[in-house]
């Protein structure tokens, strides 16, 4: 399980510099990210190498910033690798609440990030399954 | 043109003598009937007996809109309920409504004061009369449905919104008469020349517009855009609803009811009373209203009383086009709306605190009332639904409360204007 930083962020120019240069002077680096937006506002997702201190310094900046439990799940770098992955959670009735890409690669394969609504609960169904799951660590390092 | 030349032409040491006939009679009422205007005057150690002249008048205390709320429902009611044959409320700062009630006797009075101020705005029995103002708790649609039926025109209570068909019938009922918020005549007009109507067709030729101030520039373009004359009408409902007081065809100010309403202008901060021709609030007391007289309103409406004699013959002092207020109401499309409610709604929707700004404009023609919230970290969820649920939530209770639809957006924390560490609650981009 890794910890994901959300951020609430108007539409508005300039604001996700904003958050980048925060987050860059902290010595921060960002893992991924995903914006989900609306007309008016959008929701920035981020994995960064060190969630508290983009926590505190998010907050510090004014942000309205929270922390949430999400997955790192491997999947093949292949064709069709995603697919197959995905069709196992579908047998095993987990339901992704949102997903997006990691930017780096283990030496297995591709990574994706998910949100599930139980992830505690969710890990050991989705490694049952034959998925590999990274802990924190592995991801913030890499 | 006049309804009632008798009272609205009479001399004016005739005119204060009724005046202080009804005035002697309406204190020495609610002393007696009101437990909370005998507080009131035995604090001050003031009997009825001792008002002798008009000038007395300044020794009564205030009332204020808390004084109804701390009244509510019925408590300033000077009739007892088997008497009083309808209640209408506006919506309060904190939710809860503010109460007025009328006898039959009161009804007649709304009827002539609204037939004077119509026939001022250029109505006849000949005349087709259609009411876009809103019918129902809000005064607007039936205190001009009652001075229209006391005329004896036509009158069409159509009520407030469906542009299209407010258009339609006017075109086939061949309406002459126009009574709305100036702001949706606006509206009308730009509706009208967008469908690409031919002005020709309609039969209007008057307009009387209020329940929320409007400028002399909004004046011309309603004039030369609808091609009618447009006048202002006043009133509220803790004083009677429409009808305290109507600008006639010299549009040189409004004709305030005086034997039925006695007008003082005040210093809004040290109370004093002011001298004809400076401006300040307005301050009312009736002199006829059985189920809820009223000493001394504060309106907070600012203003400017004139004595000088008007070209039209009426005797009665005039009021200058509402200038300002005195407190933070703001009035969109004919509703009252103040920061505090909102406030309280986004509160319970949000469950903190909030920051927020109000920010008014009028959008082409209509005003348009934008809620910008400040997300804090309490209201942030990860997920967008939840926000938009957020947005939704504080947007429905709005309207539920005010009866007006709002534009709620939320903004990222402290990105709302500060100046010391205080936040400015409301911006008004109207130019009225």
């Amino acid at each position: 399980m890794i910890k994901q930083i959300s951020l609430f962020l108007e539409n508005k120019k300039g604001r996700l510099a904003h958050v980048c240069r925060v987050l860059g002077n902290e010595g921060i680096n960002i893992r991924a990210l995903s914006v989900a937006d609306t007309t008016d506002f959008g929701v920035l997702r981020l994995i960064v190498n060190n969630p508290e201190r983009a926590y505190e310094a998010l907050k510090a900046h004014n942000f309205a910033v929270s922390m949430t439990d999400v997955l790192a799940m491997e999947v093949a770098d292949t064709p069709g690798g995603l697919a197959g992955t995905l069709e196992k959670l579908d047998e095993a009735e987990i339901n992704v609440e949102y997903m997006y890409a990691f930017l780096g690669t283990t030496s297995q394969g591709a990574l994706v990030i998910i949100r599930v609504e139980n992830p505690e609960k969710a890990v050991s169904v989705i490694r049952q399954a034959g998925i590999n799951i990274l802990e924190g660590e592995q991801v913030y390092s890499l | 043109m006049y309804w009632n030349q008798h009272y609205e032409c009479m001399p004016r040491e005739q005119l204060e003598k009724i005046q202080l006939e009804r005035l002697k009679n309406i204190v020495e009422r609610v002393y007696h009937e009101v437990p909370f205007y005998r507080r009131k005057l035995q604090e001050i150690g003031l009997e009825p007996t001792e008002i002798k002249t008009l000038e007395d008048l300044s020794k009564i205390p205030f009332t204020t809109k808390q004084d109804l709320r701390d009244n509510y429902p019925f408590g300033m009611f000077a009739a007892s309920m088997s008497d009083v044959v309808r209640v209408h409320a506006s919506s309060g700062t904190t939710g809860k409504l503010t109460v007025v009630g009328y006898t039959r006797s009161d009804l007649n009075t709304w009827s002539e004061v609204m037939a004077r101020a119509l026939t001022c705005g250029g109505t006849t029995k000949n005349s087709v009369v259609q009411i876009a103002y809103g019918y129902g708790l809000f005064t607007g649609g039936f205190g001009f449905h009652y001075g229209a039926e006391r005329i004896g025109a036509t009158v069409i209570p159509i009520s407030g919104g469906n542009t299209k068909r407010q258009l339609m019938i006017m075109k086939d009922f061949g309406t002459t008469v126009l009574a709305c918020t100036p702001s949706y005549a606006i509206h009308l007009a730009e509706v009208l020349e967008s469908m690409g109507e031919d002005r020709a067709e309609l039969k209007l030729q008057y307009g009387i517009f209020g329940a929320e101030p409007w400028s002399e520039g909004m004046r011309q373009e309603l004039e030369k855009r609808l091609q009618i004359s447009a006048v202002d009408i006043y009133g509220l409902s803790e004083v009677i609803g429409p009808g305290v007081a109507c600008e006639c065809q010299e549009k040189k100010g409004m004709h305030l009811f005086e034997d039925h309403f006695i007008p003082e202008i005040i210093d809004p901060l040290t109370g004093e009373r002011l001298p004809y021709g400076e401006k300040g609030e307005l301050v009312i007391t009736t002199l006829s209203k059985e189920a809820l007289p009223i000493l001394r309103y504060r309106t907070r409406d600012i203003t400017v009383l004139t004595k000088e004699p008007c070209a039209c013959g009426r005797t009665h002092v005039r009021m200058h086009k509402v200038m300002g207020r005195t407190d933070d109401m703001l009035v969109i499309r004919g509703v009252n709306v103040f920061p505090s409610q909102v406030e309280a709604v986004i509160l319970e929707a949000g469950g903190t605190e909030p920051h927020y700004l109000l920010i008014v404009d009028r959008k082409g023609s209509m005003d348009e009332l934008e809620v910008q919230v400040e997300v804090s970290p309490e209201m942030f969820s990860d997920q967008v639904r939840g926000l938009e649920d957020l947005e939704r939530k504080i947007r429905c209770q709005l309207e539920s409360l005010l009866g007006l639809a709002a534009k709620v957006k939320l903004v990222e924390p402290h990105s709302l204007p500060r100046s010391e560490g205080k936040i400015q609650r409301v911006i008004d981009r109207r130019k009225i």
